[in-house]
């Protein structure tokens, strides 16, 4: 089936799941013994193992064909769940497809995350040869960039202490400095651009597209759209383990966008993304809304902005704040707010029972700069207990057309953007 | 500026549903070689790094080990280990048992310690339990030399059937692996490998002659039972190629064909559930 203009083809992947696999890991010899004398009284009757392992299983992918020239960055494009992760899996053959057959020519270079098998106690020299041995680097290819790699990760000084005291911005820059000058000729890369501020995710971005740019085959998966756009030519668009669609890039994001596959502006916690820590609070959506009331990821900075966070309570709590950090994209903090901080609101709700809420705060118009920011969402008793806590919930921009001192094209620095009062008084006449 | 091998440049992966028993891809295994060094090397130092006394642990274990049960077994039980001085007797089989017991430990823990590597990256997995046999190397060597020190202040003289231990401590690392190959599959699914591990360990320290001398009289039968601790013949032979005395003899083959059963199994139920362990760890 190969044909060698073809970096990648795969034919009909589709990659099955026991539901409930996570619990799965916590079965012990005794549920064991129990299923399989289960099994054993079961043998005289009637197979019904077909109707059941549907019940039982869900497809992540199913029927997943594409192929990819070489030489050609494919971008994946999806929301969360729809299979985006488990096709780079299947493809880095960190697991192996349940039905359908694929073909990749040449050395595969798999980055589902920056940093694998980083050890704390290590330094930063010696993580340097782990994590290239682990992605598949030899030896003497990392002797020969180990300069190049500690250049580009900026931490020359502390090469030689262990990465434990680094700071998560060094730890990060580390662990893709090595990542990015793995070179093999297919390159598989999962959302590794979704973390570290804002020069760094310039600084990756860069350097994939040099990568792309070098002949090599990419597939890239990403949230960024305007990151698929730039790395990418092609990009397939997922949901629900299938491919909806093959495009040229601008217009597969563009289908993405407007399908409602992607609610920018709206988040949701699916079950397995919530820490058990987290019980009896239960985070079910955090949403954007503009002026007139819809969801959206990009608002007016003359329009009052709205945030909606929906969550459920299994059980009473006593004490809890639901509230979110407001940052700008590079992690500056511009303000924190929770929704007891009215006083009348704080009287009220000293606890709440169990149930769904709705907790709404309105920033009012004019307010924030134009650019980029972030919403961390955090549910907590003050010096009781922190029940839940997401910095990256949503992140959405802001528009400044039409604010106070736009009527000169230049970038006002500062992340807000106040409409203040000013006066001007004539004090003379010179 | 891509540099990569020309054997690598024209590899094809296949990718497909994985079926049946595979058996080990020994190429491939050979072209993941500096892996297992990495992780070996990781697994060395990460163990010494955090502890106070460092690599002190690794001289201190053995001698604290034979002075202990010299104590116990020699003075207090006042069991005869014949013309040997009883901490000979003890350290000659203390070494490849801890080679074998620290082995078994640590390969039967490594998949589940190394979760956050299966779910990221590809590489045969059976080089995660093999770097945590060959990581127990380091503490053999330095309890080695423990031992020949023993020997020269109890003036046992060291010949060149010495050289025989190192069969023999291959033979220990072998059916560390078997069995760590067996557990460590085991221990993704069922984490109570982990909780019945320190039992098994003690068992089997128990019927293998490491702190007693083999009694066990002439009884073919009893005597062909015993052997199918393959352990059993590893400890004797090792005590034979310092010391001398009774020459493995044909029950050595029964502790050989135990060794290559579970081996051979150990690979193929590794192998066979590999394919979930991404899924499931």
């Amino acid at each position: 089936m190969m044909n060698s203009d073809y970096a990648i083809q795969v034919k009909g992947i589709g990659k099955r799941y026991r539901i409930g696999a996570a619990q799965e890991r916590s079965d012990t010899l005794r549920d064991l013994i129990v299923s399989q004398v289960g099994k054993a009284r079961g043998i005289f009757q009637p197979r019904r193992s077909a109707a059941r392992s549907d019940h039982n299983h869900i497809w992540a992918l199913r029927d997943v064909s594409f192929d990819v020239k070489k030489g050609q960055a494919l971008g994946i494009i999806g929301r969360n769940g729809a299979g985006k992760s488990t096709l780079l899996k299947v493809l880095s053959r960190v697991t192996d497809p349940t039905e359908g057959v694929g073909e990749l020519r040449g050395r595969v270079g798999s980055l589902l995350e920056v940093g694998t098998g980083f050890h704390p106690e290590l330094t930063g020299r010696e993580n340097i040869y782990l994590n290239g041995a682990i992605l598949g680097m030899r030896k003497k290819e990392i002797d020969a960039r180990y300069d190049e790699i500690v250049a580009f990760s900026e931490v020359d000084q502390f090469i030689d202490t262990p990465v434990k005291r680094y700071s998560s911005g060094m730890y990060l820059r580390l662990a893709f400095a090595v990542a990015a000058h793995l070179e093999p000729e297919i390159l598989v890369v999962d959302e590794v651009l979704a973390v570290g501020d804002a020069d760094f995710q310039r600084k990756c971005l860069g350097k994939m597209s040099d990568v792309a740019q070098q002949g090599r085959t990419v597939l890239f998966v990403s949230h960024n759209m305007s990151a698929i756009q730039r790395l990418t030519e092609e990009s397939i668009v997922l949901d629900k383990g299938k491919v909806l669609l093959r495009a040229p890039s601008a217009e597969a994001v563009d289908f993405y966008l407007n399908r409602g596959l992607s609610k920018l502006g709206e988040r949701f916690w699916e079950h397995d993304e919530i820490p058990v820590t987290a019980a009896p609070f239960r985070p079910l959506a955090i949403r954007l809304l503009d002026k007139n009331n819809t969801v959206s990821d990009s608002v007016r900075s003359v329009d009052p902005i709205t945030i909606e966070i929906e969550y459920q309570l299994e059980a009473e709590i006593t004490g809890l704040r639901v509230g979110y950090y407001l940052n700008t994209s590079r992690g500056e903090a511009v303000f924190t707010s929770f929704d007891t901080d009215p006083h009348d609101l704080f009287n009220e709700y000293t606890s709440r029972p169990a149930g769904v809420y709705l907790s709404r705060c309105t920033i009012p118009a004019n307010t924030l700069n134009e650019g980029r920011f972030s919403i961390g969402i955090n549910a907590s008793a003050y010096r009781i207990k922190r029940y839940f806590q997401d910095d990256q919930a949503l992140s959405f921009s802001v528009d400044a057309s039409g604010a106070p001192g736009t009527q000169w094209p230049e970038p006002r620095p500062g992340a807000v953007r106040p409409a203040l009062d000013w006066r001007i008084d004539r004090k003379g006449t010179a | 500026m891509a540099t990569v091998d020309s054997q690598t440049a024209n590899q094809t992966v296949v990718l497909k549903p994985a079926k049946g028993w595979l058996g080990v891809d020994l190429k491939e295994l050979w072209y993941y070689r500096e892996l297992v060094y990495f992780l070996t090397w990781r697994d060395i130092k990460v163990r010494y790094k955090q502890a106070a006394l460092g690599i002190a642990w690794v001289i201190l274990q053995p001698l604290i080990t034979a002075l202990v049960s010299t104590f116990v077994f020699s003075r207090g039980l006042k069991i005869d280990s014949g013309s040997l001085p009883y901490p000979l007797f003890v350290l000659s089989a203390y070494l490849p048992w801890h080679l074998f017991a620290n082995s078994l430990t640590k390969s039967s823990s490594s998949l589940v310690g190394n979760a956050n590597l299966i779910t990221k990256v590809y590489f045969p997995r059976i080089i995660i339990p093999l770097a945590s046999v060959l990581s127990s190397l380091l503490d053999f060597f330095i309890s080695l030399v423990i031992l020949l020190i023993a020997m020269v202040i109890y003036k046992a003289p060291i010949t060149l059937t010495a050289l025989w231990i190192i069969p023999f401590s291959v033979l220990a690392m072998i059916i560390a692996l078997a069995v760590g190959l067996w557990f460590s599959a085991l221990n993704v699914q069922y984490r109570d490998v982990q909780q019945i591990l320190p039992f098994i360990s003690q068992i089997w320290l128990y019927i293998t002659p490491v702190l007693y001398p083999i009694n066990i009289g002439n009884n073919p039968i009893f005597k062909a039972i015993y052997n199918l601790n393959p352990m059993v013949g590893v400890v004797q032979g090792f005590r034979w190629a310092l010391f001398g005395g009774t020459q493995p003899d044909a029950t050595i083959w029964i502790s050989g064909a135990a060794i290559l059963l579970l081996f051979i199994s150990g690979i193929y139920f590794f192998r066979r559930m590999e394919k979930t362990f991404a899924d499931v760890v």
